[in-house]
């Protein structure tokens, strides 16, 4: 069965705020960084799976990021997927 | 007549719950492990505040989940009245009974305050016993701040749904919502605590008729 290393990234929507996003924005113009214009945090989620080929590899990974890794009212998401 | 009081991993509001419908209202009452999937013998379903599951991932994403939830959508089909509180709001938003999300407050501060409140609509059972509109109830949350779509706001508005507002929008919330209903009236999440205020010993008696409505 082929193995398969996928990377799911979540992020909020923009139209969201992101107050933990912000408080690390004002932490970098603490630090000294300067030009700072924008930081949103995410999450990223990896992981294996073994699939029988890739276009399953994709749907399963996609219902998981549509239905628990991500919640689509607040956050989009993306998928990377390659064959081990 | 009883209620059944769902229990996760994490949940920390249930005994607080029992308290307040059993211990001051007289209501019979049973903490529900999540694993349990026979709802049939309950008047009414609460999920509590807490923490369940740790609230990995977001809060409410793993319970909605859990076993007794699959039978808490057919519970509530069959027009069964639900109430979710704090976390149990979440799950409800999760879980696709309620529109909408919980985020993080604006301000990152988990809160822990009495809020003054606003009846938006006395529509439900929920609300009918407050008749002057405003009530205190505690809150006690790190992520509560209401989020929806401008579709799904109207759309709230049009049903009639927006049971509570704050007075003074703690944590950011679109419309200052603090609780809502479905479209029938039966399910009703939100963010403050009324089994807090069930006793005047323990800051009031606002939350009384809230619970009181779990039997119509």
């Amino acid at each position: 069965m082929p193995r398969f290393q996928a990377r799911v990234l979540v992020r909020l929507r923009p139209s969201v705020l992101d107050p933990a996003g912000e408080a690390a924005r004002g932490a970098a113009e603490r630090l000294g960084v300067e030009g700072l214009s924008k930081l949103r945090i995410g999450k990223a989620v990896e992981m294996e799976l073994e699939a029988p080929d890739e276009a399953e590899a994709r749907r399963r990974l996609e219902l998981l990021s549509d239905r628990l890794l991500a919640n689509p009212v607040i956050e989009d998401w993306t998928l990377e997927l390659e064959q081990s | 007549m009883s209620i059944g009081v769902i229990v996760f991993p994490g949940s920390n509001c249930d005994r607080d719950v029992q308290w307040a419908t059993e211990g001051c209202l007289g209501i019979s009452t049973r903490r529900v492990w999540h694993e349990e999937t026979d709802l049939s013998s309950f008047d009414a379903i609460v999920l509590p505040g807490g923490f369940s599951y740790g609230d990995y991932l977001r809060c409410g994403a793993i319970a909605r989940f859990a076993p007794a939830l699959q039978s808490l959508i057919d519970f509530a089909a069959k027009g069964g009245r639900v109430l979710g509180i704090c976390n149990g709001f979440q799950v409800l938003t999760e879980l696709g009974l309620l529109p909408g999300a919980l985020t993080r407050n604006r301000d990152l501060h988990f809160i822990c305050e009495d809020a003054p409140l606003k009846v938006v609509s006395q529509r439900t059972a929920w609300m009918q016993g407050y008749n002057d509109g405003a009530l205190t109830l505690p809150i006690a949350h790190g992520e509560g701040r209401y989020q929806c779509s401008d579709e799904t706001l109207k759309q709230l508005q049009d049903e009639d749904a927006i049971a509570l507002s704050y007075g003074n929008n703690p944590n950011g919330s679109v419309s200052d919502i603090a609780g809502i209903t479905n479209a029938s009236g039966s399910v009703l999440g939100l963010m403050p605590h009324p089994e807090r205020a069930c006793d005047p010993a323990t800051g009031g008696t606002d939350g009384r008729r809230m619970l009181e409505a779990l039997l119509g």
